[in-house]
């Protein structure tokens, strides 16, 4: 089983990312569940939300406190709260930035950082960016499809804001790629 | 055809293909996803009924209760408080021989506030003769609403029925659901047909007066029904299993029990995170089994103490407190085990939304191996 958290602020879409993820995912032929952590729903708060990957199915209802991979929505969240705390060795960290990094990853992780911001502000013109990331997301784990993400997307959203989303996701999973 | 959806709209569907007739309902948290897409469902076409919008949830299932007696096939959904304010109406619902099924997005109950999941609404209602059943993934929760209907509406039946799914981690939750199709579910689920229902052509009365003459005697025959039930449970589930492939026909279900010396008892998704945590303790040696508990009223106290008797102890995660006494669930097992030396112990555990790990069920069955018990587990001793 491979276990995936996202960070996220209320209204970032950090509870879609999970979910369409987890669509995608289940396209693909796997197993998988998705959650939120019912968290009180306040704009700007921390939220967290979780999705599981798994060749069988999944039983396990727990949250997730060894993820093997870690989406970071927000790097402003990284000085409050300890986004990546229980990461696994090996795992994949995303984190929406545009600037370097001035934080450390556990030793063994790989940190990957994208200007989503900037992607979603250029291409949806509004700071969505659950979508960029689950382009990051694709591209970096393989967990999941492009194509797949792609019916995702066209499968929750109005036909101009899907194509959109995906065009976000597009320019994220290119840049993604091109950088490894 | 096997989908992937959130828990709430994987029941709303199914619901949908049972095809009520009245629906009445209040939102609230974590119910509401289940209610609005049914709301949007009558609406847009998709499913010919009436939705009673109302001012609370006592209204909710007292329009139900007139729609059910009128002789429609009525639904409902809750959780908490919405359930708290239809006490009265429960028992009265129960009473009259109502067989309204009513999904439970199991929360917990005020004060102090919590909008998180535990099972102490649904519980604190085993008293108003409903039928209660619990279930451990979305699968289970879909299919046992077809479940539901067919027992209720059994004429020697004639109950109404909570499906009870945790709230959040089940209704919320995105995973692969098999969902039925209209065809196969009209072929289990025929239309309601009450012998007895309200019509002015032909007047009769519900809930009438029962004086000390008759009221006894009612409470006997309301006891029996839901204790018979039982039989029309396993025949249904025998024939969701012959349509469809999975079973329900057991009220209890066994895992690894078989060999088991410590066997974990629970209700609904505490299930599947107990599973994973013996597998582990089965590859470490460890003879630990669990036996879910799937329908709670009627109490299955024959399946119980038969599956039971050959345990060395029992460990019950318990998701309610009656307080000033033991888990719900605890006493009854400890009951349907009387007279047996297996020792029963209790553990309230997850209450609202403290969440449940695969290492806090190895504790639990370290702890009931040294014979400790009976207490609320993981208490954060910093904050008493």
């Amino acid at each position: 089983m491979r276990e995936l958290r996202i960070h996220g602020r209320g209204g970032q879409g950090s509870v879609t990312a999970a979910e369409l993820i987890a669509v995608a995912a289940f396209e693909g032929g796997v197993f998988s569940q998705a959650f939120p952590a019912f968290g009180v729903e306040r704009r700007g708060a921390p939220v967290q939300a979780f999705v599981r990957f798994d060749d069988k199915t999944i039983r396990l209802r727990s949250q997730i406190y060894e993820p093997d991979y870690i989406i970071v929505q927000d790097s402003t969240l990284i000085k409050d709260v300890n986004v990546f705390l229980g990461v696994k060795k090996g795992g994949i960290v995303i984190v929406n930035t545009e600037k370097a990094p001035d934080y450390k990853v556990p030793e063994g992780v790989k940190l990957i950082t994208i200007d989503a911001t900037s992607i979603a502000l250029k291409v949806i013109g509004l700071p969505i960016t659950n979508t960029s990331l689950m382009g990051a997301f694709a591209a970096a784990t393989g967990e999941i499809r492009f194509s797949a993400l792609e019916n995702a997307l066209r499968h929750r959203f109005p036909k101009e804001l899907a194509e959109k989303n995906i065009e976000a996701a597009r320019q994220a999973f290119d840049a993604v790629k091109g950088a490894a | 055809m096997l989908g992937i959806t959130e828990g709430s709209l994987a029941v709303a569907e199914a619901v949908r293909l049972c095809r009520p007739q009245v629906v009445a309902a209040y939102p609230i948290t974590p119910q509401t996803h289940i209610v609005e897409a049914l709301a949007d469902m009558v609406a847009n076409g998709k499913l010919d009924a009436d939705y009673i919008t109302v001012e609370s949830e006592f209204s909710a299932l007292s329009a139900c209760l007139g729609a059910s007696a009128a002789g429609s096939r009525t639904y409902s959904a809750t959780t908490s408080q919405g359930l708290a304010l239809m006490f009265e109406v429960c028992f009265n619902v129960a009473g009259m021989r109502q067989p309204i099924v009513m999904t439970i997005a199991n929360r917990a109950l005020g004060a102090p506030l919590s909008i998180w999941n535990d099972q102490q609404d649904s519980i604190s209602l085993r008293d108003s003769g409903w039928l209660q059943f619990y279930a451990e993934d979305n699968q289970e929760a879909t299919d046992l609403h077809y479940i539901a209907y067919r027992v209720a509406e059994d004429p020697s039946v004639s109950l109404p029925a909570f499906v009870c799914f945790d709230g959040f981690i089940l209704s919320h939750t995105y995973e692969p659901v098999e969902q039925l199709n209209q065809a196969d579910v009209d072929k289990y689920l025929p239309p309601f047909a009450p012998t007895e229902r309200l019509d002015a052509a032909d007047p009769i009365s519900f809930g009438m007066y029962a004086t000390p003459e008759y009221y006894h005697e009612f409470r006997y025959a309301h006891d029996k029904a839901l204790k018979d039930s039982a039989a029309v449970i396993k025949k249904a589930g025998e024939e969701f299993k012959a349509l469809f492939g999975r079973d329900y026909s057991a009220m209890v279900e066994g895992y690894l029990l078989e060999d088991a010396e410590t066997v974990l008892v629970a209700m609904g998704s505490i299930c599947g995170t107990t599973k994973d945590a013996i597998d582990e303790m089965r590859a470490a040696g460890k003879k630990v089994g669990l036996l879910k508990v799937r329908v709670f009223r009627p109490f299955p106290v024959g399946e119980l103490a038969k599956a039971l008797g050959g345990a060395q102890r029992v460990a019950v995660l318990d998701k309610n407190i009656s307080l000033g006494s033991k888990g719900a669930l605890a006493l009854e097992i400890r009951d349907a085990l009387y007279g047996s030396r297996v020792p029963v112990f209790d553990y309230i555990i997850g209450l609202g939304g403290r969440d449940v790990r695969k290492r806090d069920i190895k504790e639990i069955v370290a702890r009931a191996e040294r014979g400790q018990g009976d207490e609320f587990y993981g208490l954060r001793q910093e904050v008493l």
